[in-house]
């Protein structure tokens, strides 16, 4: 695949899918995946468990490899040996399903820390933009709490501030409500959903169907790991043509 | 702990009120009436006055011996050679400190090594831990006694390595096995998620083990390592075997000039309340913070 670095416009697909293919073993995760993402749009992978969603979005930040296919990320190619996977993960956020917080470190040294270690930024400004990303996440006060001291939906969205910290382009989220309880969600939906409204570039890996209903500028579902059938929520949710995807929904819903 | 008993529920069917439930009743109150002896007599306080009237009584039958007799008291005698015993004692901390520090650096770094993603270096790193923690510590000891040279020269500088530095060398060889164990072990033993984190945030390998993983370990490791050190001290003895000066060195010399059999077991008694009165407080540290930290995680 040709370098296109540098010659990525907005015009072009933010992040593409062409063909992807991974396995575990002789477990085949990825049946050949193609999707294209506009900067600014929102995106849902919804689907049963197993069918590789959360295996997808890791490879879009490369902490999965892949055997074949590409995945390009602003014009560049994500599985090159060649890749500065700094520079690739300035550009993608990601939040995970178990927060993932450094425990050791507060709130705000959480929110900090990649900024100051590893694009070396001043400490001064650095703060000051924390500080900002926790009010924006709704923490106020919360600055100097350990992970251990906060609630899932807190932590949750504190694991979102620390990645905005970086200054993504894109950001990915893993199942992030699925380990909340049900009042704790909307906290964390609503960050998101101030998030996308910002237009910011979101791919969610989601339960709430709901919720990606709301938020969602594409929906797509996969099963067994390839694309059954995606499309604008309106038409996706009441109009599926899939007999896979209606059986899903009917269950769901 | 002893607590008042709760009075008990009216057996008289008649006089039980509605809804009243023996079950809910806090039994452990019952159960901790009842006065456990294994805490009365083993607590840090009771021990401590226990050794306070040992120390006691020998002074008192000391003096009595002293005024009675003409040779000099058991007692006497151990105060006659308690600076020299002290200084000894101040050689087995020393070699123990020394042991600890570069056995804890060592370790530290081999036990990174056992989790490298490299295969042949993690083979290489659980070889040597391997062999260190299943050898003999008096034969480390002998070991380094006979390998390392007493001095080298490097560089037009000589540096010489007396008998006590070998001794050093070869006990922070087990020191290191088993700290590069706790390491691994403690590494391995966080979360996954806190790799991946780190990785989406850009930090790299180096990065993500110095101010990720390590911090969260030292919580897991600080009661094995200091249980570990106190393993050490009472191992230190050893290098009186090959000829280093320590407390065990000066015991003998002690004994030898005295000449006196019946000052053998105070004697040795004595070193062995040295070591006690150095470890066990170590001991109690060690399981306050096991307790402490075996709640959280």
């Amino acid at each position: 695949m040709a370098h296109t670095e540098g010659r990525w416009t907005e015009a072009q697909p933010i992040v593409s899918l062409k063909d992807v293919r991974k396995s575990y073993g002789t477990v085949q995760v990825l049946n050949g995946i193609s999707l294209d993402i506009m900067k600014g749009e929102v995106v849902c992978i919804i689907g049963p468990s197993g069918s590789g969603k959360s295996t997808l979005i890791r490879c879009i930040n490369a902490l999965a490899d892949i055997q074949g296919g590409s995945i390009q990320v602003e014009g560049q190619e994500v599985h090159d040996a060649k890749l500065d996977k700094l520079a690739l993960r300035k550009k993608i956020g990601m939040v995970f399903q178990q927060y993932n917080l450094f425990p050791h470190k507060t709130a705000l040294q959480n929110v900090m820390m990649a900024p100051v270690k590893v694009l070396k930024e001043n400490r001064v400004e650095v703060e000051k933009r924390a500080r900002e990303l926790i009010r924006k996440v709704r923490l106020e006060g919360k600055e100097n709490s350990y992970p251990g001291e906060l609630s899932g939906g807190q932590q949750q969205r504190v694991a979102i501030a620390r990645s905005l910290a970086m200054r993504p382009d894109i950001m990915l989220f893993d199942e992030v409500t699925a380990a909340l309880d049900p009042e704790t969600v909307k906290e964390v939906l609503v960050t998101i959903k101030d998030l996308a409204a910002e237009g910011m570039t979101c791919i969610l890996v989601t339960h709430e169907m709901g919720f990606a209903r709301e938020v969602a500028d594409h929906i797509y579902f996969t099963d067994k790991g390839v694309i059954v059938e995606h499309g604008p929520p309106e038409t996706f949710f009441t109009n599926a043509s899939d007999p896979r995807t209606r059986q899903f929904l009917s269950q769901v819903l | 702990m002893w607590l008042p008993p709760i009075p008990e529920p009216a057996r008289n069917p008649a006089l039980r009120r509605p809804g009243h439930m023996d079950v809910l009743l806090p039994r452990r109150a019952y159960a901790a009436s009842a006065l456990n002896w294994r805490e009365t007599l083993l607590n840090p306080v009771s021990m401590t006055l226990l050794f306070a009237g040992l120390t006691a009584s020998l002074i008192g039958a000391a003096w009595a011996q002293d005024a009675a007799s003409a040779q000099p008291s058991v007692f006497s005698v151990l105060l006659k050679w308690t600076p020299l015993l002290g200084e000894g004692f101040a050689y087995n901390v020393l070699i123990s400190l020394l042991s600890m520090l570069i056995g804890t650096v060592l370790g530290v770094m081999l036990g990174i090594l056992q989790v490298s993603p490299l295969m042949p270096v993690r083979k290489f790193a659980w070889l040597v831990t391997q062999f260190f923690r299943n050898s003999p510590w008096l034969v480390l000891l002998f070991y380094s006694i006979l390998l390392i040279p007493f001095q080298v020269t490097a560089f037009g500088i000589t540096v010489p390595f007396p008998g006590w530095l070998k001794a050093v060398i070869g006990l922070s060889l087990p020191v290191m096995a088993y700290m590069s164990e706790y390491v691994r072990g403690a590494i391995l033993s966080v979360p996954t998620g806190q790799w991946e984190s780190a990785e989406s945030l850009g930090f790299t390998r180096g990065q993500t083990m110095r101010m990720v993983i390590l911090p969260q370990t030292v919580k897991r490791i600080l009661p094995n390592w200091m249980n570990l050190y106190a393993v050490l001290t009472m191992a230190t003895p050893l290098v009186s075997i090959i000829g280093v000066d320590d407390i065990m060195g000066y015991t003998r010399s002690a004994l030898s000039a005295e000449g006196r059999p019946d000052i053998l077991i105070p004697m040795y008694l004595y070193v062995l309340s040295w070591f006690f009165a150095y470890c066990y407080p170590i001991s109690l540290v060690t399981s306050w913070l096991e307790r402490r930290y075996s709640v959280k995680l």
